[in-house]
Order: structure tokens, then sequence, then C-alpha cells
């Protein structure tokens, strides 16, 4: 696997910033509050993506390290949010996964 | 034949997270998200951290991403509760907001400021298992613990959270 160190660091840079970029429009323009979620996923593993060219590049572990601490938080992030989201359907009547409808903090 | 895989590798990534954000059915979108993080897997490995690729395979592929496809089927949304895809009034912001992010990325790999070493330098067991092991228990114990208090935050903050009474 070493001889895989002929692939420039900026080339992995832009598919991570690419990647990073299409999760952020997801999350602006995305009405369904699933797709959100996920777009958050994916801007996350978007800089797991920078992080692990960087740790390749310099040498050090340590990134690896971080890109682990990354996942943990993603999991944390994904059981917290659907949870949200679950009570948010038991609370409310109109079934619709529309964030726009959304728009009340007591019901 | 690397250079190639990597083109492979990162076309399907791109084009497979363009398709998460405009499907309407959340649980295709899933589907095209395992397909991204697959995709990424490949670049992981060629950037020769094959514990993190592993990794990558089992918790995200395998374990958060079937908790959103259960929670998608646990809703039991409708074909008409999917509403329309996009915002269309946001376009617009979504995509100034694309292109000064892009502009920051192409400025900053293009300055001279990261490091160049091409990994010339590279152990044979860069990013193995027992490398990168040895890192966390040592150097790195300490927010490796942390992460632990983490997630039982999270478990119980989804438990409480999930509770039909308090």
């Amino acid at each position: 696997m070493i001889e895989n160190g002929m692939i420039p660091i900026e080339w992995f840079l832009i598919v991570s910033g690419v990647i990073f970029c299409i999760g952020m429009v997801g999350v602006i323009i995305a009405r369904n509050v699933m797709i959100i979620f996920m777009s958050i996923e994916l801007m996350l593993n978007a800089a797991n993506l920078a992080i692990v060219a960087f740790s390749r590049d310099l040498g050090v572990l340590g990134g690896h390290v971080m890109v682990f601490v990354v996942m943990t938080v993603a999991a944390a992030e994904a059981a917290v949010g659907l949870a949200i989201i679950l009570a948010l359907f038991r609370n409310r009547d109109s079934e619709s996964a529309n964030i726009d409808e959304v728009n009340l903090l007591k019901w | 034949m690397n250079t190639f895989i990597f083109f492979a590798a990162a076309a399907i990534a791109i084009s497979a997270s363009i398709l998460v954000i405009t499907q309407r059915n959340p649980i295709a979108s899933v589907m095209y998200l395992v397909t991204s993080f697959v995709a990424q897997v490949v670049l992981f490995i060629k950037l020769s951290a094959a514990f993190l690729a592993m990794l990558q395979i089992i918790v995200y592929a395998g374990a958060i991403l079937v908790l959103f496809l259960f929670v998608i089927m646990l809703l039991n949304l409708r074909r008409e509760d999917f509403g329309r895809d996009i915002k269309l009034r946001y376009k617009p912001v979504a995509v100034a907001f694309a292109i000064v992010m892009l502009l920051q990325v192409i400025v900053i790999v293009d300055s001279s400021e990261i490091v160049k070493q091409a990994g010339a330098s590279l152990p044979a067991d860069f990013g193995s298992v027992k490398a990168v092991g040895i890192e966390l228990f040592t150097n790195y114990l300490y927010p490796f613990e942390l992460t632990s208090v983490l997630l039982i935050v999270a478990v119980l903050g989804a438990v409480v959270m999930a509770k039909r009474s308090l």
C-alpha cells in the first residue's frame, strides 16, 4: 500500500471539498428532514477524508485517531438526532417529513 | 492503474453524493449514501488507512446507515408525504455558498502552505490496526476514554427523548 504515495494530496483535498459543498447545498435546499440529516453525514465524511489525506502526507497517525473520534461523534449525533425526529413525528398530527412545517416551539 | 482507481472512486463518490440530495424518496437517498461511503472507503485505502477503511464500512455503512433505514421505515411515510423535493427559493443561496466554498478550497489547495512529503517516509505498517491501536492507547488514551463518556451521554439522551412519558 506504500506505493500509493504517488497520488498527490491536492486531489484528495479537492474531492473532499466538493463532497463537503454537496452536503452543504443539501442542508440548505432539502425539505425532507432525513435528507438534511444525511447531508450532515456527508459533510462529516468529507472532513474525515481531508484529515486522512493530511495524515498520510505528514506521516503522523494522530489524524487517524481524530477520524476515529469523528466517527464516534457521528454515531452519537445519529442516535440523538434520530430520537429527536422520532419524538417530532410522534407529537405531531400531520405526518409529513417537510422541515418547513416544523415551526412551533411548543404544541 | 493507481490513478484510474482514484478517479473512478472519486467520480462515484461525488456523483452518489449529488444523487443523495436530489432524491425524493429518503430510502433511495440512504442507498446512494452507502454507495458514496463505499467509494470513499476506496479513497481511504489509497491513503493507506486500512483500519479506518474497515471502520468506515462497519460503523458507517453497517451501523449508522442501517439506523437511518430503520427510522425511515419506522416513520412509515406514504409517497405523498415526501413533499416537494427541494426548496427552490433557497437555490440561489445554496449555489452561491457552494461556489464560495469551492473557490476557498481551490485557493487553499493552490497555495504552497501544504507540506508536500508525498508519503515517501511512511513506515510499512502505517494505518494498520496495530499501529493505530498503539497510537490510540498510548498518546491518545485520554481522548479515547472521553469518547466513551460521549457515547454514554448520547445513549442516555436518546432514551430520554424516545420515551413516551418521563
